[in-house]
């Protein structure tokens, strides 16, 4: 059923109680065409995009919980497009374009709005930065607006912009058409478009191991038995390493885990994204009215989904030194989420040594901005066996040939990214 | 908040830690490694999803590093000691 004006009329006639289920809950087949492992946003992208884009719907996804409950809905949903390397400038703006378009294509409100994302600048050197990646940016084709103290401080009011202290802001690089989206309608509505192109999906179907004849992949087990088929897709996020471990592969990725917080509700106070990578923190105010935020990695490796105090003590920390008049807000939860920390910072999207067997991973803090490209991408690698000009310089052996993609600079230390 | 019993100076607070990753990969030996080895040591790990040998250093301490085995699933700290001690092997 479409979603409309019309419909959200007839369902309020009868109490909102005849909906239907957004997504059927089917058994699986004993083969696909195709197979998706993880249930995210970047799986239930990629999905929805081989039926939309490639025509192939005969494919599964295979999720081992529920839709969107690990990464998916754990970020701290900003959406930006501010990439300067080549490989990452073009990837990541054709995922803004598609963010742009994303709630009329899935028919299905993503609550995207582009409120701008203001990253911070504290230092003459990281001004200098800011405003040469700002023009890098723009010869790509991608918005970016230098911010003087000025226009900073009748923006975002709340902000304190004095020059004394350690790290004043001295001015910000922003890019209008960034913001924040709705980080499980992301999941659900391409899990809607999928299913309503014929894709199964399956939760509570964890993958316990990948067939592989002769080096190609013949098929997947799983906790709810063998299914066939010859091309498999991992799009599994913090768990990665194990997944690619089951078709004997070691990843160039580390599992970090990042926490994210919110703090009781407001009325509206910040209309936009606040970023400073000096005091390691990013800021937004959710449609509810909480203020989102997060900083750094707790820098140890991780598979726990929940961190430590010292982080959240630091990340608070940064947060008070931005906003001073946010000291008196009560913290109402805090989580983590499991990070696949790549070697250079940069996604892996694309063929593996294994025949038939696609990896979408070390996505580090930046998947969910990337989710519709992610998605759109690895539908095309994965239909055409080859990848898109959009993601070629993704490859998993790019390490080993000297192409590392390291946007910050920081070398193989996958917890400095 | 992590106590890690570092061997010199006793149980202390993750704060007084830096931490130096995984310990059970070694450099190879530069006069017979291959580029390929070489590049598996830069590059690639085996990120294991329970206990994990790791390096902390003591830097707000004694600034020696400390070998550590922790459950990277729950936190808990298994074992600790010298870099060069070596802990029993982990069972699958």
């Amino acid at each position: 059923m479409r979603y409309s004006i019309f419909s959200l009329a007839r369902n309020a006639l009868s109490y909102h109680r005849k909906w239907p289920q957004a997504w059927r809950s089917p058994d699986p087949k004993p083969e696909y065409d195709a197979i998706i492992i993880g249930g995210g946003g970047h799986g239930l992208g990629t999905a929805y995009y081989l039926a939309k884009e490639h025509g192939m719907t005969n494919i599964a996804v295979l999720e081992k919980s529920w839709l969107g409950g690990g990464n998916t809905g754990r970020n701290t949903t900003i959406v930006r497009s501010n990439y300067e390397l080549d490989g990452n400038a073009l990837f990541y703006e054709k995922s803004m374009q598609l963010w742009e378009g994303l709630s009329q294509d899935l028919n299905y409100n993503v609550m995207f709005s582009q409120r701008g994302v203001l990253n911070l600048m504290h230092t003459d050197g990281a001004v200098d930065a800011a405003q040469r990646r700002g023009n890098a940016l723009r010869l790509n084709g991608i918005d970016s607006e230098w911010w003087d103290q000025d226009k900073i401080r009748s923006r975002v009011p709340l902000l304190s912009v004095k020059n004394d202290g350690h790290f004043p802001v001295l001015g910000g690089l922003m890019q209008p058409r960034g913001g924040t989206a709705r980080h499980d309608a992301v999941a659900w509505g391409f899990a809607r478009g999928a299913d309503m192109r014929g894709v199964d999906i399956i939760q509570n179907c964890e993958v316990t191991g990948i067939d592989v004849e002769n080096g190609r992949v013949t098929g997947v087990q799983t906790s709810r038995g063998a299914i066939k088929t010859r091309k498999v897709g991992i799009a599994v996020a913090g768990h990665s390493s194990q997944v690619a471990a089951m078709a004997g592969l070691r990843l160039p990725i580390e599992s970090h885990v990042l926490q994210a917080m919110v703090s009781e509700p407001l009325k509206p106070c910040l209309d936009t994204v606040i970023t400073s990578g000096v005091a390691h923190m990013y800021i937004s105010q959710s449609d509810k009215g909480e203020l989102v935020f997060g900083g750094d990695l707790d820098f140890y490796n991780s598979y726990a989904q929940r961190g430590n105090f010292p982080r959240i003590e630091h990340v608070v920390a940064s947060i008070l030194f931005l906003f001073p008049t946010f000291s008196r807000l009560r913290l109402m939860r805090s989580w983590g989420g499991i990070m696949d920390m790549s070697m250079d910072g940069s996604p892996i999207i694309g063929k593996t040594p294994v025949e038939g067997l696609y990896l979408n991973g070390g996505w580090c803090y930046g998947g969910f901005k990337a989710t519709p490209g992610s998605g759109w991408v690895f539908a095309h690698t994965m239909a055409e066996d080859r990848p898109h000009k959009l993601n070629e310089l993704f490859t998993l052996d790019r390490f080993h040939k000297g192409y590392a993609i390291d946007e910050r600079g920081g070398g193989p230390t996958p917890n400095a990214h | 908040m992590l106590l890690i019993k570092c061997p010199w100076c006793g149980e202390r607070a993750e704060t007084e830690f830096t931490y130096g990753g995984d310990a059970t990969i070694s450099r190879p030996d530069p006069e017979t490694a291959t580029d390929t080895e070489w590049l598996d040591h830069i590059y690639l790990r085996d990120n294991p999803m329970g206990p994990h040998d790791e390096l902390w250093q003591h830097t707000s301490g004694c600034r020696q590093f400390v070998k550590v085995r922790r459950n990277v699933r729950t936190h808990e700290i298994l074992e600790t000691g010298a870099p060069g001690d070596t802990f029993a092997e982990i069972k699958e």
